[in-house]
């Protein structure tokens, strides 16, 4: 019985094997290019997902406005725009429904959680994926040759906020705490090594938990070294009761950190003791961007509404993806992922070039700073290369 | 010398802090030879329900001088509704069970607790308003904030009011009869159940006291504050001789100062070899030499009940 039926099954499955090969349209043949999208667009992150599907989708028509012709003929893209929900296994159903669709690139995930997961399966189609807004050191160091971002990755965060500390607020003795996670001590680590290098004196390196919220006993420690600021490799939670047990204590240093405390809940929990703390995060601030004040203007001609963070990058990642076929001289992924390392286009964000990882060359990062309990964008640094001396 | 002095305030605010959490596990092990590891989850539930308190205090207009104690009698209300809850449904029906299945009822309370408070409040960070003034006072040129202050001398003032009710009051010798021998004071006519009950509605207010004042100190309230507390206040105790109630005192107040001192003085004594994170090594390390050299603890174990 059984051996009568494996025939059949086998052929069965051939066949929709098949069927799903004669499903996939092959896009490029009608001059129609599909390109995909992914981003929250329903629920707590909707706001920035739908920033970022109106950026692609000024893109998409901006590019196609150009008339780009590629290999003799002319090419329209077409959008096709899904919503990964920020979670991580609706992201990957994503981007099956995405791959299966044939599309050619994918713009997306934007939160890390979701780019990270999904990134396999674009890898395994061979599609290549521009993030626009994902920071996660390991979404680029997996290996795969398909992965893309448009914005610093969180490595670069501490020898940014370190040239900071050493050329604009001219740091002579600083103190590093961290929280002992693989976020807090790799931040804490680069600033300290950048910090050093540089010729700054580090008073104390002390460590804490991400679950304590008593840190008089380093604090005061630190205290008795005299540093004129202090850097904390950590998130919020542990941030904002620091800054305030250094006011009571009464250790006069500002309090420096990354992305981690640069939220609206590190200065509801610190108050009045979280005024100067200084705070990096990836990108620039929009109006800041070289080409940002068209680009804005452009896109509130078009969606009525300001620009939240990262439509830009979406814009620029069509337009990335449209200038490495143009180089190519195809649309067949295969093709074009090699040109796709040897991006040099000038963006609305910036220059944009890749490194080996597909990481953003020399990507902007912007210093914030808590004035008057708001945080307000204080400075652009470029971070310098990891092998060059500041 | 003001580093020196700073640390020791510090580790006396601290210390007063697992001091008083610690009394709750001491009590409830004085009595029934049980760890309530729920009790950490208590303390959070004290510092989020007068949060909640004081916020709708705010909102309705009061001054700050009216809110904090408004709020503090509703958390202790609250947290001793809670534990006379958790001591009937979780602990009652397993009293003559083999001492395995409370401890781990104990650990399943807990996580009921955790969760159902996120349900209600959220994974997040709660905020905690500032309801004391942050100016900090010269102590020899140590600072001491008004909110350290509170922390030291309303725990001592709950300290003083446990040991009077427990040496003073006919409840007091109820529990201490209890504590010696339950069959033998039922027989005196003690009524042990209610005995019991009000041992965990005590120690419940304490940490319902100790969750506001760590709140109004590090000004954060969240889900999970109550398991580094409880585990440390737990340490205190055990420090102390578990189940005496002034070793839970002194073993809380010790605690404090080891860590204090050991993560501000380990790096320069060790010459860096051994940082700051190695502050619970110090202290788990002390616990550790204790208990060999003195197994039931620095001032032993039950010594109220041969009192």
């Amino acid at each position: 019985m059984r051996a009568t039926l494996r025939p059949i099954f086998f052929s069965l499955a051939c066949l929709l094997l098949l069927s799903a090969c004669s499903k996939r349209p092959e896009s490029s043949v009608d001059g129609v290019v599909r390109i995909g999208m992914a981003a929250p667009l329903t629920g707590p992150q909707s706001d920035i997902g739908l920033d970022i599907q109106r950026g692609i989708q000024l893109g998409v028509d901006d590019v196609n406005a150009s008339g780009l012709v590629i290999g003799g003929k002319p090419v329209k893209f077409e959008l096709l725009s899904e919503d990964d929900e920020a979670n991580s296994t609706k992201a990957t159903t994503v981007a099956q429904k995405l791959v299966d669709s044939g599309v050619v690139a994918v713009v997306g995930h934007f939160n890390s959680g979701s780019s990270i997961p999904a990134s396999r399966i674009y890898a395994d189609a061979g599609i290549p994926q521009v993030s626009p807004g994902t920071t996660a050191p390991r979404y680029t160091q997996q290996g795969y040759a398909t992965t893309f971002r448009l914005v610093a990755n969180d490595d670069q965060q501490g020898p940014a906020m370190a040239a900071f500390a050493v050329n604009t607020l001219k740091a002579k003795r600083v103190a590093v705490i961290d929280d002992s996670t693989a976020y807090g001590q790799g931040l804490a680590a680069a600033f300290a090594a950048r910090a050093k290098a540089a010729g700054v004196e580090i008073v104390a390196q002390e460590h804490t938990t991400d679950k304590d919220t008593d840190f008089t006993a380093i604090l005061t420690n630190i205290k008795s070294k005299n540093p004129q600021y202090v850097f904390f490799g950590g998130i919020y939670s542990q941030g904002a009761p620091m800054a305030k047990q250094m006011k009571a204590l009464g250790l006069d240093a500002p309090l420096l950190g990354g992305d981690g405390i640069q939220t609206p809940k590190f200065i509801e929990v610190a108050g009045s003791a979280g005024e100067g703390t200084y705070a990096s995060i990836p990108g620039l601030p929009k109006d800041r961007m070289p080409g940002g004040r068209a680009f804005l203007e452009k896109f509130q001609a078009r969606f009525h509404r300001p620009v939240e963070l990262f439509a830009p990058m979406g814009y620029d990642a069509v337009f990335v993806i449209a200038d490495a076929m143009k180089r190519a001289n195809s649309t067949q992924p295969a093709r074009f992922l090699p040109e796709l390392k040897k991006t040099r286009i000038q963006g609305v964000t910036g220059p944009i070039e890749f490194d080996e990882h597909g990481d953003l060359k020399n990507g902007p990062i912007t210093i914030n700073v808590v004035k008057d309990g708001k945080w307000v964008a204080e400075e652009t640094v470029i971070p310098p290369a990891a092998t060059a001396q500041p | 010398m003001e580093t020196l002095i700073q640390q020791i305030i510090n580790g006396l605010v601290l210390g007063s802090v697992y001091a008083l959490v610690a009394l709750g596990y001491t009590m409830v092990y004085g009595i029934l030879g049980l760890i309530n590891f729920a009790h950490g989850e208590v303390v959070m539930v004290g510092a989020l329900v007068a949060l909640a308190t004081v916020k709708a205090l705010a909102a309705l207009g009061l001054p700050a001088a009216v809110q904090l104690p408004i709020g503090l009698a509703v958390a202790m209300i609250a947290c001793m509704a809670l534990g006379a809850a958790i001591e009937r449904i979780a602990y009652r029906p397993l009293r003559n069970a083999p001492r395995l299945a409370p401890l781990i009822t104990a650990i399943g309370v807990s996580i009921v607790i955790q969760y159902t408070v996120v349900l209600i409040s959220g994974r997040s960070y709660h905020a905690y308003p500032e309801l004391l003034s942050t100016r900090s006072f010269d102590l020899y040129g140590a600072r001491i904030s008004p909110a350290q202050i509170a922390v030291i001398l309303i725990s001592t003032a709950a300290m003083a009011v446990l040991l009077w009710i427990v040496h003073r009051t006919r409840l007091g010798r109820a529990m201490r009869a209890t504590a010696e021998n339950p069959e033998v004071a039922r027989l005196m006519g003690v009524n042990v159940d209610r005995v019991i009950s009000l041992t965990f509605v005590i120690g419940s207010a304490m940490a319902a006291v100790a969750g506001v004042l760590v709140s109004i100190n590090y000004s954060v309230a969240h889900y999970q504050m109550g398991f580094v507390l409880g585990l440390k206040a737990f340490t205190a105790a055990v420090l102390g001789g578990i189940g005496n109630l002034a070793g839970a005192m002194v073993g809380g107040l010790l605690l404090g100062l080891i860590e204090a001192l050991g993560a501000g003085y380990i790096g320069d004594l060790t010459g860096g070899v051994f940082g700051s994170n190695y502050r619970d090594v110090f202290a788990f390390l002390v616990l550790v030499l204790v208990l060999i050299f003195r197994p039931s603890g620095l001032l032993g174990e039950r010594v109220a009940e041969r009192a």
